[in-house]
């Protein structure tokens, strides 16, 4: 059974003036991978930041439009509150630097002052580790700063700081750009075990990666939804001419 | 003649990094010097004799530094970090401009017209020269100080560390406490110990404020010496026994001094945060 759990209507967003993204529609189904593509600059970025309202921290940011989480509005939601439900892994790994590896998968609750007891703790660090495939290689290393894994682990350790929260759903901002291809393959074989639990909404200009992990596959194109469909279709036959152009390399 | 060149230019190198810390050098020889002398056990633990006798040490400046540094400490310290906190918020903002321009000015005021002011503020007043003017005198140099270093640390700091904490669901205040505060303690610290070294060595301020005192003295309320204070006095006078206290005085501040900035330099690396 495929239900909806975000849907994006009519929705505009920038910065002052300059609208980056223009009026789009989009159904994202639960438990799903939706990989969104498309060249530099095409609003990518910003579509996933409104959707857990980190857009709306810069201070010339806007948008128009609404977004419903489960039919809810999230405008309308306390934006900290629905942050904990839809997470966010950035581009560059970002583990907290002055917490340990097994405070870093508690961050969510530390820096929210959520008390654990200590079995709760233990209980949620290493089922976290072993959702994101790390407990075999860091269950020795817990004590160790976070920034002292390597490049895929923090990554990986960042998806279990969002995991540990239980969200719904997990916006990743290009989560592979910057890690080599070992990592980047652990990372995408991670995605596609998590999607059992969680719904993935992955931004990726890398057209082989969303190839290989996606189901739907929406095309973004200056600013504007040019094509959305399950990801076999897109790749085969594209609606689209200018789908089929940027998936054949011609731009981008 | 690639390798000739090469020696050339770094035999020029040396040079001029010699020339730089020669002046230091013979500051650091010349005070050794005359002041090894007059530094052993008694010199720390006793009160200064009249001029004709002989030992006597400099506690009462001790106590009265550290008296000053911790009163001027617990002023500044919560403070300063509070506005460099402040500043970082409003680093965009006309008001974060047009304050940090002020903590500029305030960093620029010659500390003997610090000195003139506390005296006018808070001396007058009391009616009697005290420690705690002094350390307020001594907060105003502080204050700056603390407060740049704060505000340079948090910009430092990359702004998705903040970015991802709220991104867990932090409200902002928190992630500026248990996210950027943690990340930037030591920048802040070592802050801190550049500014304690700083003044520790003020004496304009504290003449009309802390005032000097032969006596050991912890009542806030009531004038006490400090090092350099005592240097300042001691050397002044005419007796030669009093200008041999003042050589081992200088050596003991500048000791402080440079343990404080050799602590900041190298014992801060194994705090440090690394990103």
């Amino acid at each position: 059974m495929e239900s909806e759990i975000l849907k994006i209507e009519n929705f505009s967003a920038g910065y002052s003036g300059l609208t980056v993204i223009k009026d789009i529609n989009l159904s994202i189904l639960k438990n799903k991978i939706t990989a969104i593509m498309g060249p530099s600059g095409c609003g990518k970025t910003t579509l996933i930041r409104c959707i857990n309202r980190m857009h709306e921290l810069n201070r010339e940011a806007f948008h128009k439009g609404n977004i419903y989480l489960d039919g809810e509005d999230i405008f309308e939601m306390n934006p900290v509150l629905l942050r904990r439900r839809i997470g966010m892994v950035f581009q560059k790994p970002n583990p907290f630097p002055h917490l340990t590896v097994y405070d870093n998968v508690l961050a969510g609750y530390i820096i929210n002052g959520i008390k654990l007891k200590r079995e709760e703790k233990d209980k949620i660090v290493e089922e976290t580790l072993k959702k994101v495939v790390l407990w075999e290689e860091v269950k020795n290393k817990l004590h160790l700063k976070g920034t002292q894994l390597s490049g895929g682990q923090q990554q990986r350790l960042c998806i279990a700081r969002v995991l540990a929260l239980n969200p719904e759903i997990i916006l990743f901002d290009e989560p592979t750009s910057s890690l080599d291809p070992k990592s980047t393959v652990e990372i995408e074989n991670l995605l596609e075990q998590l999607k059992d639990t969680v719904t993935i909404i992955i931004v990726t200009h890398n057209i082989s990666q969303a190839s290989r992990i996606a189901d739907y596959v929406a095309f973004l194109y200056l600013g504007e939804l040019v094509e959305y469909g399950k990801s076999e279709k897109i790749f085969t036959t594209p609606e689209n001419p200018k789908t089929e152009e940027y998936l054949s390399g011609k731009f981008g | 003649m690639k390798v000739l060149k090469d020696r050339i230019f770094k035999l020029f190198v040396i040079f001029c990094s010699l020339t730089s810390i020669l002046p230091l050098l013979f500051i650091f020889f010349t005070i050794f010097k005359k002041g090894i002398t007059s530094i052993n056990l008694e010199f720390f633990i006793s009160l200064p004799k009249p001029p004709g006798e002989i030992g006597g040490g400099i506690l009462n400046a001790i106590v009265g530094t550290m008296l000053l540094l911790f009163f001027s400490s617990l002023i500044s310290i919560p403070l300063g970090i509070f506005l460099g906190i402040f500043l970082y918020e409003f680093r965009y903002e006309k008001i974060g401009w047009f304050c940090n321009i002020l903590i500029d000015v305030l960093q620029g005021i010659p500390s003997i017209v610090i000195g003139i002011v506390i005296y006018l503020w808070i001396v007058k007043k009391m009616e009697h020269f005290s420690a705690i003017s002094g350390a307020f005198a001594l907060s105003l140099i502080f204050l700056p100080i603390i407060i740049k270093t704060t505000k340079e640390t948090f910009e430092m700091i990359p702004f998705s560390l903040i970015e991802s904490s709220l991104a867990l669901g932090a409200t902002y205040p928190r992630s500026v406490i248990k996210v950027l505060l943690p990340c930037a303690i030591n920048g802040i610290l070592s802050g801190i110990l550049v500014g304690f070294g700083r003044i520790a060595g003020e004496t304009a301020p504290l003449l009309f404020t802390a005032f000097g005192n032969p006596f050991l003295n912890f009542n806030i309320l009531k004038p006490v010496s400090s090092l350099p204070h005592l240097i300042f006095t001691y050397t002044m006078s005419p007796y030669e026994n009093w200008h041999r206290k003042a050589w081992g005085c200088s050596l003991v501040l500048i000791l402080f001094i440079f343990i404080l900035n050799f602590i900041s330099k190298f014992r801060l690396k194994r705090w440090k945060v690394k990103f």
